[in-house]
């Protein structure tokens, strides 16, 4: 099993027969994810794409057994959605809109409590691009062909930073067992830390690349966590080096607003944890390189 | 989004809180008439801009006469208030707000935020008012309170009780200033607020408990269930570029430097201007045309940047996952056949089809210079600003 994901994975669609829905269950079908079919409140009995519509996640998680579920929900019922999935017993809920308020955040995350450690379900996202375990399965809305099959985790914030180190791994012919999207917001399903703690314990990874920004103290946190808790080396970057403190850098949590925030403070604290640093964007992909054949750069 | 001081007092005070009388002024009889309307002997001129620390730049004006309101209020509207947080260009004064002087006994802080570690919404207290919370976190760390809300049930009693008997006030005072707190973080949390700062909150010699100074910032991403607060919006506070991009659904920020870029993806977008920074630039802006990069935001963000005269390079990176580099080459010509480029403009493309890409921004007629790595596309920027 790799980390959330695999070949196997039953996967629903939540928000299946809109635009988006259609358009990316159809792009991790054809990548091989097992898309079991999908939720569309009143649509419930319908075939799409060849596969069942229901109309409540519960009924969908009895006849399938799907044990995973991606939102394709407009910002405003993105809470309820996810808190559907969690109630039917989902285990893995990848949240890729972009736009939830932080109070309904807030509330995911609360009402989930109710449920044990082994009942709760893990929550990716929201504004992120997905997870995907390469060569197995996507749940996500990235480009599946420019990660390689291979052996180093990523966790990132932002998409198209996460491809660009996906590809810059792929060009030194470095593979990828699995890449998370935390995304962007200042509240999130899970932090670095909650998936640095899975790839620490995945057989089929050996290093973790984390792709942090300004704004927020997950990052640091995970540093302290990798200290205490980790065998495998952690590589991070921070972006936003150039970014002024008090403004929203396109993502909502990428904002500084207290010490230890910004891109240079971020840095100093990882190093000091241990983290092995890429100085800059453009050499992620070699200071992995590096810390796989034990150097630091 | 931000609001005004006497948006901010006129919420509040539907929440319980004390606020002391005022009203707003759009020209100097109009503020003469208020201070009149309003009586008593001393009045505040207060300039209404989305800044703090307007006291120390001249925008806050004790009066003694309503003359001295309306020639207060004559220097003040129209004016640029340059405060330390807005920045070297300032933010114009549209309005005033004239208030009655208050006689203060004692200054307190109040700050309601939401802390991300806890992902609760944290209550902070002390008895150093008047002074930024940073400053008080720095001098005075020892008289701070901070409290944890659970947000699933709401403030208690008992914890607005504790922080007000911190705050070390008089007996009689505590249960009003309990219910004070308590209307504060009730608006916190009933408007989707992201942080509400009382600061002063002031206990008169009267014994009135009086929030003296109010800020309040919103969750942008709850605008749309909050009517009632995204009409407050005062446009006029803020970059006239930043506007114009919000309102075509792009996320930029103006920036001080002179290379302009266009990218898709927030962290891709910092990442760049970070590369910029370290070949030795500066960037203009940070602008995220969205991780799609479809060719109408591709036009409106070559738009928006010819817009800004500091621009003297233009960086263009973008990573196309499903849509395809030869798809996003096709809008950046169909861009720039619309719109009149007249500095270098570097372009980098990286992922799905980027050699089809790549060919068709060369077998087209614009002007540019090609880069494949985002070292190299920063590295060649920098170099040509020097043309």
């Amino acid at each position: 099993m790799t980390v959330l994901i695999d070949k196997n994975t039953k996967i629903l669609i939540q928000g299946f027969t809109g635009k988006m829905g259609s358009f990316h269950a159809e792009e991790m079908i054809k990548y091989g994810s097992n898309v079991v079919g999908g939720v569309t409140p009143g649509k419930g009995g319908l075939k799409h794409l060849n596969l069942p519509v229901f109309n409540t996640v519960k009924e969908a998680v009895n006849q399938t057994g799907a044990s995973a579920s991606i939102l394709f929900v407009p910002p405003a019922f993105a809470a309820d959605s996810a808190m559907e999935a969690a109630d039917a017993g989902i285990k893995t809920c990848v949240a890729i809109v972009d736009g939830i308020p932080s109070h309904d955040m807030i509330k995911i995350k609360r009402y989930m409590r109710r449920y044990s450690r082994i009942d709760k379900m893990t929550l990716i996202g929201p504004n992120c691009a997905g997870v995907i375990s390469p060569g197995k399965a996507m749940l996500g809305i990235m480009p599946g062909h420019i990660y390689k099959e291979g052996r180093v985790g990523i966790i990132g914030r932002s998409g198209t930073l996460g491809y660009e180190a996906a590809q810059q791994l792929k060009n030194l012919n470095i593979g990828v067992s699995t890449s998370v999207g935390i995304g962007g917001d200042p509240i999130n399903g899970s932090s670095f830390k909650d998936i640095l703690e899975k790839f620490e314990k995945d057989e089929e990874t050996d290093a973790v690349l984390m792709i942090g920004e300004i704004g927020g103290p997950q990052e640091v946190a995970a540093g302290k966590f990798a200290k205490e808790n980790m065998k495998k080396p952690v590589i991070a970057y921070i972006a936003g080096l150039t970014a002024p403190k008090g403004r929203v850098m396109g993502h909502a949590g990428a904002i500084v607003s207290a010490y230890g925030e910004s891109a240079v403070e971020k840095v100093e604290l990882l190093k000091e944890c241990g983290v092995t640093i890429s100085k800059n964007p453009s050499v992620m992909g070699e200071t992995v390189k590096a810390a796989l054949n034990g150097k630091t750069t | 989004m931000d609001i005004h001081e006497y948006q901010a007092k006129k919420i509040l005070s539907g929440f319980g809180v004390t606020i002391p009388r005022g009203g707003i002024a759009y020209s100097p009889e109009n503020a003469e008439n208020k201070a009149r309307e309003l009586g008593g002997s001393k009045w505040v001129v207060k300039a209404q801009v989305h800044s703090g620390a307007r006291g120390k730049a001249g925008g806050i004006v004790l009066c003694n006469s309503p003359l001295e309101v309306a020639q207060a209020t004559d220097k003040l509207l129209g004016k640029k208030l340059v405060t330390n947080q807005t920045g070297p260009s300032g933010k114009i004064i549209n309005r005033v707000y004239i208030e009655e002087a208050t006689d203060i006994k004692k200054e307190l802080y109040l700050g309601l935020v939401f802390d991300r570690s806890s992902e609760s919404i944290m209550v902070v207290a002390s008895t150093e008012g008047g002074m930024s919370v940073e400053e008080i976190s720095k001098e005075k760390p020892e008289t701070i309170i901070r409290s944890k809300i659970e947000v699933a049930v709401g403030m208690q009693q008992f914890q607005a009780r504790e922080i007000a008997f911190g705050l070390g006030i008089d007996p009689k005072l505590i249960s009003r200033m309990a219910d004070t707190i308590i209307g504060c973080y009730r608006a916190f949390s009933e408007l989707d607020a992201t942080m509400v700062e009382v600061n002063p909150m002031v206990i008169s010699n009267q014994g009135q408990i009086l929030a003296l100074d109010c800020k309040m910032s919103f969750d942008n991403n709850a605008l749309f269930r909050r009517s009632q607060v995204s009409e407050l919006r005062d446009k006029t506070q803020e970059n006239p570029n930043e506007v114009y991009a919000s309102d075509r659904g792009l996320n930029y920020v103006s920036l001080d430097g002179n290379i302009g870029n266009i990218i898709n993806g927030a962290g891709l977008a910092m990442a760049s201007m970070d590369m910029i920074k370290l070949a030795g630039g500066e960037p203009a802006n940070f602008l995220d045309v969205g991780g799609g990069a479809t060719p109408e935001k591709i036009v409106k963000a070559f738009k928006l940047i010819s817009m800004d005269e500091k621009v003297k390079v233009i960086l263009v990176n973008i990573f196309a996952g499903i849509n395809r580099c030869d798809w996003v080459a096709e809008g950046i010509v169909q861009a720039l056949e619309k719109i009149d480029v007249k500095v270098p403009l570097v372009i980098r493309l990286a992922g799905t089809n980027v050699e089809k890409g790549n060919k068709i921004l060369k077998d087209s007629k614009i002007n540019y210079i090609e880069a494949n790595t985002l070292e190299d596309a920063a590295n060649k920027a920098v170099k040509a600003l020097g043309k």
